[in-house]
This record gives structure tokens, sequence and C-alpha cells, in this order.
């Protein structure tokens, strides 16, 4: 399944020009508890373009929410920047195939 | 002791709820906080020093904002004026000011916090990168004034505090440390309430009171039906956030890991959360600098073929440009083509493969000025309209949206820091002016 059918929503937003973060919200904690473990760093990274050595991970879990935040490869408002505020990167992530 | 803090919405020029507001006042707070500004709308502001918002809206929410601080004698402030915060925009909310005072007849102690660096104080100071870009020293930099700056300012007596670029969170927690409110509480609750109503079910209602002690703070929404849960309030520091339990300030960062949220009939209790300070005190910079001129063309692909093909063809046209342009063009140029319909937002990043009944092929030429890269527009012009995909076949004619189909698009700015400077003193680098309007 993809990601975008698992997850509650998923949104993505600029942290300050030089950074985006994409939030996963899951519907419930054994929705959370399962992409935990399911979700792949490595995964998100490549889908991002970002190296996964730099992709930050954290997992919230009074709010059941996922969190993958990363260099912007080009900084907000720069030439060559496509999305001022990095708010589509989040269908890269819906788009990610989970394993059963 | 406990200091109650209005804020009116997340930006003077966002709106708000009128009656949410006068609920607020009703509850007699302390002071009036509202953020004036954010990067968040990209370099532009700060490299042309001007305003996002219109000056007609600012004006129009100020107004009311000036009328609430008359009625309740306590000091109004707003940081990072007219989005960049630069010294031009603290001054233009000052014109405004004086104007709304005049028209609502009120005498008041203005006291305004200047942000702006010049290159020379950037030049010698020993700057930390914070990573992802390498400084840049030209345009304009503003630094970010914290709690300390504030405090200043606010030590003057002045009615109203218009201050140039702050970060969002000190506006707000500034008069909760001078109380003597938990530090740790004044730097979270102050994140929780830099957006207005945003950590509540109704958002765009905008206003919402903090109310700040020695052991935490509670957050309540003005707006009629709108309510603060423990998940609207701790979901907050998700957002625009690349660290969820870490803010860092002028002096120090705010840890709110160990933060306990509990549910108070419509409002929220926050404790636990703890502010870490930091050996020495720095501020962090932003700057933005002119890098160009552009013109953008656009073309519509509706022909099945070449929406089927318009990769291929946008290659194709690329390399022909490319060769033309550097032949009849001195100077330094990029023409860069976006396809809208195919990847135009994501790049290379895309993965999705369906095919459109049309394709957008926007052009965006970058020159050392604006005649050359409107010139080169003019060149692009025939091309992108009657480029054929191959030699053998007739002209092809696409569709131009507008004539003529390019558009000057102005400067190019670019953010030139992601640095923070340390200061021996935390005025060394602001300057605060008070004035009296009678």
């Amino acid at each position: 399944m993809k990601l975008g059918d698992l997850a509650h929503k998923i949104r993505s937003k600029n942290a300050g020009p030089f950074w985006v973060s994409v939030d996963v919200f899951c519907e419930d904690e054994a929705a959370f508890t399962r992409l935990c473990e399911k979700l792949k760093t490595e995964a998100v990274a490549q889908a991002l373009g970002t190296p996964t050595q730099l992709t930050k991970r954290f997992q919230i879990e009074h709010l059941n929410v996922i969190k993958f935040s990363f260099p912007r490869r080009i900084p907000q408002g720069s030439r060559l920047d496509r999305d001022m505020h990095g708010a589509q990167f989040s269908h890269l992530l819906a788009g990610l195939d989970i394993p059963a | 002791m406990r200091t109650r803090v209005l804020i009116p919405s997340g930006v003077l020029g966002l709106g708000f709820s009128r009656e949410a507001l006068a609920r607020g006042v009703a509850a007699k707070p302390d002071i009036i906080c509202i953020d004036g500004g954010s990067t968040d709308s990209g370099p532009f502001y700060l490299g042309t020093g001007t305003s996002k918002y219109a000056r007609a809206t600012c004006k129009a929410e100020w107004r009311q904002l000036m009328i609430a601080r008359a009625a309740l004698g306590v000091p109004l402030v707003i940081g990072s004026c007219g989005t960049c915060g630069a010294d031009a925009m603290v001054d233009w909310m000052m014109e405004i000011t004086r104007e709304l005072a005049k028209e609502l007849g009120q005498s008041l102690k203005v006291a305004r916090l200047y942000s702006d660096q010049p290159l020379e104080r950037v030049k010698a100071a020993e700057l930390r990168a914070l990573g992802g870009i390498n400084p840049t020293l030209r345009g304009n930099i503003v630094a970010l004034a914290g709690a300390e700056q504030m405090q200043a300012a606010l030590e003057t007596g002045a009615d109203i505090v218009l201050a140039g670029r702050m970060t969002d969170t000190a506006v707000i927690s500034t008069l909760p440390l001078m109380a003597g409110a938990h530090k740790g509480a004044a730097w979270h609750g102050a994140k929780i309430g830099e957006c207005g109503a945003l950590c509540s079910t109704n958002p765009t209602s905008g206003v919402v009171i903090i109310d700040f002690d020695e052991s935490g703070f509670t957050v309540e929404a003005m707006e009629e039906g709108a309510t603060c849960t423990p998940h609207t309030v701790s979901a907050h520091m998700l957002y625009e956030n690349a660290d969820p339990f870490i803010l860092h300030e002028p002096g120090g960062h705010l840890d709110v890991t160990q933060a306990r949220y509990a549910a108070q009939g419509r409002r929220v209790r926050v404790e636990g959360s703890a502010w870490v300070p930091s050996p020495d005190y720095c501020v962090k910079l932003e700057g933005a600098a002119l890098v160009g001129f552009q013109t953008t063309v656009l073309a519509l692909l509706r022909d099945p073929r070449y929406v089927a093909h318009a990769q291929e063809w946008v290659s194709k046209l690329s390399a022909f440009l490319s060769v033309q342009i550097s032949e009849h063009f001195s100077g330094e140029s990029a023409v860069e083509f976006r396809i809208i319909g195919l990847n135009a937002t994501l790049g290379d990043l895309e993965t999705g493969d369906a095919i459109p009944n049309e394709v957008g092929v926007l052009g965006i030429i970058t020159a050392e000025t604006q005649a050359q890269a409107s010139e080169i527009a003019k060149f692009i012009n025939p091309h992108i309209l009657h480029f054929p995909l191959t030699k053998n076949e007739e002209l092809p004619t696409f569709a131009f949206p507008y004539s003529p189909a390019q558009t000057d698009r102005g400067p190019l700015y670019e953010f030139t820091l992601n640095h923070v400077m340390p200061l021996a003193h935390p005025m060394d680098a602001f300057r605060l002016e008070t004035e009296v309007l009678a």
C-alpha cells in the first residue's frame, strides 16, 4: 500500500529558508507503531532526494506523528527553487510503497 | 504573578475576528503582542526592504489594536515590522502609527527597535555557520533580536513598541520573563502563541490569550466555539520547526521534551518545558542580496503529440536556444524551462507519469539587467511559439495566453546567510529610539 493510504494526513512545510519538514500523522497508536517499523528513513530520504545521514527523524508518541526534516537542496526562493514553501514534498511521501 | 498576553493573530495583515478581539480585550491582558514578519515568503522582502502585506490592510488592523491598547492602557508591541523587519519597515510602521495617532486623537510614547546590520559589523564578526550556505556579505542584513532587546524597549515606558526583525517568540515571551514567569514556559507559550489561533480548532479566528506564571502557561482561544486541546497545542510544535522539541533563541534554547499538556475545559495548561541558557550570547542573521533580473515567457502545448513528447521538445528547444543565445548575447544569463503538467513543482523528484490534456511551458530567463532578460525573452518568443519537434514537419503554433507572451518579473534576490553572530552585549547590534506623539 501507499503511505498516503495508510497515514491520516501528510504535510510538508518550509522550516526557515534552508530546511523542510514533513509530518506523517497516523490515525491511532496502532497505525503509528506499525508505520514506525515499516517506514524506513532510507526510503524517505531517497524519495525526497536528500542524503539519509542529513535526514532527521522524530517519532512523537503522544501525537502519533513521524516527522522528517531535511536540508533543502536549493535554498528557499533561490533561482532554481520550484516550491517556495516546500508544501508539495508531502506528495512524494504519499506515493511511497509500504510493504505489507 | 500572572502575566496575561493577548495575541490578535499570527501576523499583522492576516486578519482576525473582531468579536474574538473584543473578548480578548475584555479579559484585561497586560500586553498586546503581534508579529509582523517572517522569512516564510522568501528573500524578496528582505532584499527590497518591503512588506508582503498591503499597507491598507496593516493600517486597518493596527487601528483596531491601537484602539484596544488605548482602552486597556497597556503596551502594544509588534516584532519584525513589515515582513522583513528592516529599518525601513520600522519607519513604515511608524508612519502608519503617526497617521493613526492623529486620526484617533491619541497621545503616545513610541519606541523603535532597529535590527539592520551594517556590512562592516558583520564582516568584523566571528560568524558561526548553521550550514546550508556559504556567506555572501552584501545586500541587506538583519539580526534577530530576542527578549533582551525587547525588554530594553519596554523599559523605556513606551505605549507602543515597533521592533525590527526579532524572533517570533521573543515578541511574546519578554513581558512574562520580566515579570518572573517560568523561563521554559515563557518561551514555550510564546512558540505556541506566535501563530495566533493556529494552535486551536479554529486557526483563522486569530485571537488567543496566554497566561504565564511561575510554573507554566495556559492558552485559550478567544473565538466562540474555538477550542485549544492538548493535541492542537502540542501539534503546533511541529509546525515550521525542523526539530519539534528544541527551539533556539538568542541566549539559549527551549527544550519541550518533558512538557505535559493538560485540558482544562476549553483551555490547555502546559508545564515541564525547560530553558537551557547558552554559554555565550548569539543572534541569528538573515541576509538577502540581488542576484539578477528575470523575465518569464509562457507557452501552452495542446497538440496531443507535443504533449506526449513535451520533455523531449523542451530538451531540443533548450539545446537550440543555448547555442543561439551564446552567439547573440554577451554577459551572464540563464534560461530554464519548467513543464507545468509534468514536473514543474518537483523536478527530477517527480514520480507521477500521467499524460495531461495540455502542458504549460514556463521559461524563466535570468540576466544581469532587466533589459537583457527582456531582450533574451523576445529572442525566445518566436521559437517557443513555433519550434518543431522534428526537422521535417510543418511549423506548429502553440498557444500564448496573452500578449506579449513575456513578463518582466523584476529583480531576483537570494538568501545569503544562515549564521549566528556572537555579541558581548545584547544591545551591541541593535538601536533603540523613542518618540512622543502628542
